[in-house]
């Protein structure tokens, strides 16, 4: 009781930090691990001596602005995808399943959605197992430099896609193009016109992605590696594992939830990708042929361009459906490959 | 530690191997790949188009920075007043997000009211709708509230986000013990004190880290400020670097010049706050 008192007087005098330094003596942000498990059935009921009512006016401010600015056009969407809407035009057509229908017999769509998995499956798997390679790299205690590397890897991520767009279609030039002028040094035939043809284009915009997040997903599974409790692996090396061994039956899978996070991030953000084709293009169009015209940017382009919101109200739904049914998928894997792991 | 007599209690760290200088040279390698286009901004920019168009182009800077930067600055008049723009709007989304998002993260993480579990499944549940999908209302949202056109049309929507409540939630269930808030609340302290005086001082760190998150955010954003501004004035920076884009002919020097000012000033705050935005993504992150 009298701990108790101490740290209420020091809370009062407004030495939080001191307070909270009592507790965990080295890093204020970062509690210890093993605790984890109690914490949580510790907050599972909230905090029995303040008043729960509070609850409603904290969550108050946020809800509302949430609910005007983000839920509500979420809603008025699918709302606005059964009419002909015209931005121009005072009375808008019922138009029932059309836009719908529409979308599905539209050429443009599938290239678009072609485009989006292709540029989708070139940023994403290879940069899963480039983001591990690096997590293992950097999870050694005996790297030297540890926080250096961390945060040149995290780099990338900070800056505009504009920006990056803009050095990588320079650089992905097809005659003066650094890229096509290092591939020509490894002998390689280098004329790949890397934005007019669509499967370069593609490696072109993943390639802008992968660099844009490699560091950050690397820092995502080194934080998940740096959690899997050490013992595992003790007791691997005692049993005599090799380390390649105790990496793909103790590293892989303890890092499931977070690969199966990964994953899902990276298939939304991979269904929205937009900005790069946006600047490598200059238009909404997605390129001469459309060879690198992705779901998101095609969306706009009925929207902004052709002032097609109905239709565009349509694509934005069929987007959501393809994220939602991907991220089924995804839970479903994961949860199958765990109830088989466990039945081991 | 030696007479203790039955050797496998002794908790073993586990052996690691020495770092081979393959790993080395993969770190050297992926980290020069990670800042090489901001160099080849600098390159481009300080050359100028003719250097860069040569059979083997210069990989050394050049003389002309500062022409090509100021180029930048009468090709756009008003390039000066976007990057204000930016920061203001930035500062300001920053700091709602952070007061919002802590607010309503607390009350989810420590306050017991009915409807929490839903109400925190529901945001967690609005993450997984794309973002585009309301843009089209929003937009009419915003041009009937007459916003076209201001900051307040970038500045409004952008307050809070799912995102921003469940990180935080995430963050003072993990970071702020129950003791000490049973503790303060027993001296008799009020919810909104304990928020204020106990709750917000131990999420600083994080709270930063969000606040910046959402600052390269508004810095970074592109499609939205390009929608809703047309006066040059009120660009925000990466709609005035598009602009420098439209040009009929391409201007290399011109366009990564543009680029560069978007971009050297988020890598001089990066500088300073780096490495907390490294803590900030692991500590974010799902573990296990």
């Amino acid at each position: 009781m009298a701990g108790t008192t101490e740290r209420s007087a020091a809370a009062k005098k407004r030495k939080p930090t001191n307070v909270f330094k009592s507790a965990h003596p080295n890093k204020p942000e970062r509690p210890k691990r093993g605790k984890k498990s109690e914490k949580r059935l510790a907050t599972e009921n909230g905090i029995k001596a303040l008043n729960p009512k509070w609850g409603y006016t904290f969550v108050a401010p946020f809800f509302v602005m949430f609910l005007i600015f983000g839920l509500a056009p979420v809603i008025f969407s699918i709302w606005i995808a059964f009419y002909n809407w015209d931005p121009l035009g005072d009375e808008q057509e019922f138009y029932g399943f059309t836009n719908f229908t529409d979308v599905l017999v539209d050429e443009n769509f599938w290239i678009a959605l072609r485009n989006t998995f292709s540029i989708w499956f070139f940023s994403t798997i290879p940069q899963m197992i480039m983001a591990i390679g690096l997590a293992s790299i950097l999870r050694n205690p005996r790297l030297k430099g540890a926080t250096f590397w961390r945060t040149i890897l995290l780099v990338p991520n900070i800056t505009s896609v504009l920006a990056i767009a803009i050095v990588f279609g320079q650089l992905f030039g097809r005659d003066f193009g650094l890229v096509n002028l290092a591939l020509t040094y490894l002998g390689m035939p280098a004329h790949i016109d890397w934005i007019a043809e669509p499967l370069p284009s593609h490696v072109a915009i993943a390639t802008m992605i992968t660099w844009r997040w490699l560091g950050y997903n690397a820092l995502i599974f080194l934080a998940a590696m740096l959690a899997i409790p050490s013992y595992l692996y003790e007791s691997a090396d005692l049993d005599g594992a090799s380390k390649w061994q105790q990496f793909r039956y103790i590293t892989l899978p303890q890092l499931k939830n977070t690969i199966t996070f990964v994953l899902i991030v990276g298939t939304i953000g991979g269904l929205q990708v937009f900005a790069e084709p946006l600047t490598l293009g200059g238009n909404m169009s997605g390129g001469d042929s459309r060879q690198f015209s992705t779901l998101t940017l095609f969306l706009y382009e009925q929207a902004f361009v052709n002032n097609r919101w109905g239709y565009a109200a349509a694509i934005g739904i069929f987007i959501t459906v393809i994220v939602l049914i991907i991220s089924a998928i995804n839970f479903a894997i994961t949860r199958q490959i765990a109830s088989e792991d466990n039945n081991k | 530690m030696d007479q203790v007599p039955v050797t496998f209690q002794k908790r073993k760290k586990p052996r690691w191997q020495k770092m081979s200088p393959l790993s080395y040279i993969t770190l050297t390698l992926v980290g020069f790949i990670s800042v090489f286009p901001f160099y080849w901004m600098v390159i481009v920019a300080s050359n100028g188009n003719e250097e860069i168009s040569k059979e083997t182009p210069t990989l050394l800077i050049g003389p002309r920075l500062f022409e090509v930067l100021g180029n930048v600055f009468v090709a756009n008049e008003f390039f000066g007043a976007a990057m204000w723009n930016t920061v203001f709007v930035g500062t300001i989304v920053a700091a709602a997000q952070v007061f919002f998002s802590s607010v309503a993260g607390f009350a989810f993480a420590k306050l017991n009211f009915k409807g929490r579990k839903f109400l925190v499944l529901f945001v967690i549940g609005t993450m997984m709708l794309p973002s585009q999908l309301g843009i089209i209302p929003l937009y009419m949202l915003v041009a009937g509230l007459g916003w076209m056109n201001t900051l307040t049309a970038l500045i409004v929507p952008a307050l809070v986000t799912a995102f921003g409540v469940f990180w935080m939630r995430q963050v003072i269930d993990a970071q702020v013990p129950n003791e000490l808030l049973e503790a303060a609340s027993i001296d008799g302290a009020g919810v909104f004190r304990i928020y204020w005086q106990i709750v917000f001082p131990l999420i600083l760190q994080s709270g930063f880290v969000l606040g910046l998150f959402s600052f390269l955010a508004v810095w970074n954003d592109f499609l939205w400020p390009l929608l809703v501004l047309n006066d040059p004035q009120q660009f925000t920076v990466q709609v005035a670097v598009n602009q420098l884009q439209s040009a009929y002919t391409i201007d290399y020097a011109l366009n990564l010049g543009g680029a560069f000012l978007a971009t050297a000033p988020l890598l001089v705050l990066f500088l300073f706050v780096g490495r907390k935005l490294v803590s900030g993504v692991m500590d974010g992150a799902v573990k296990g």
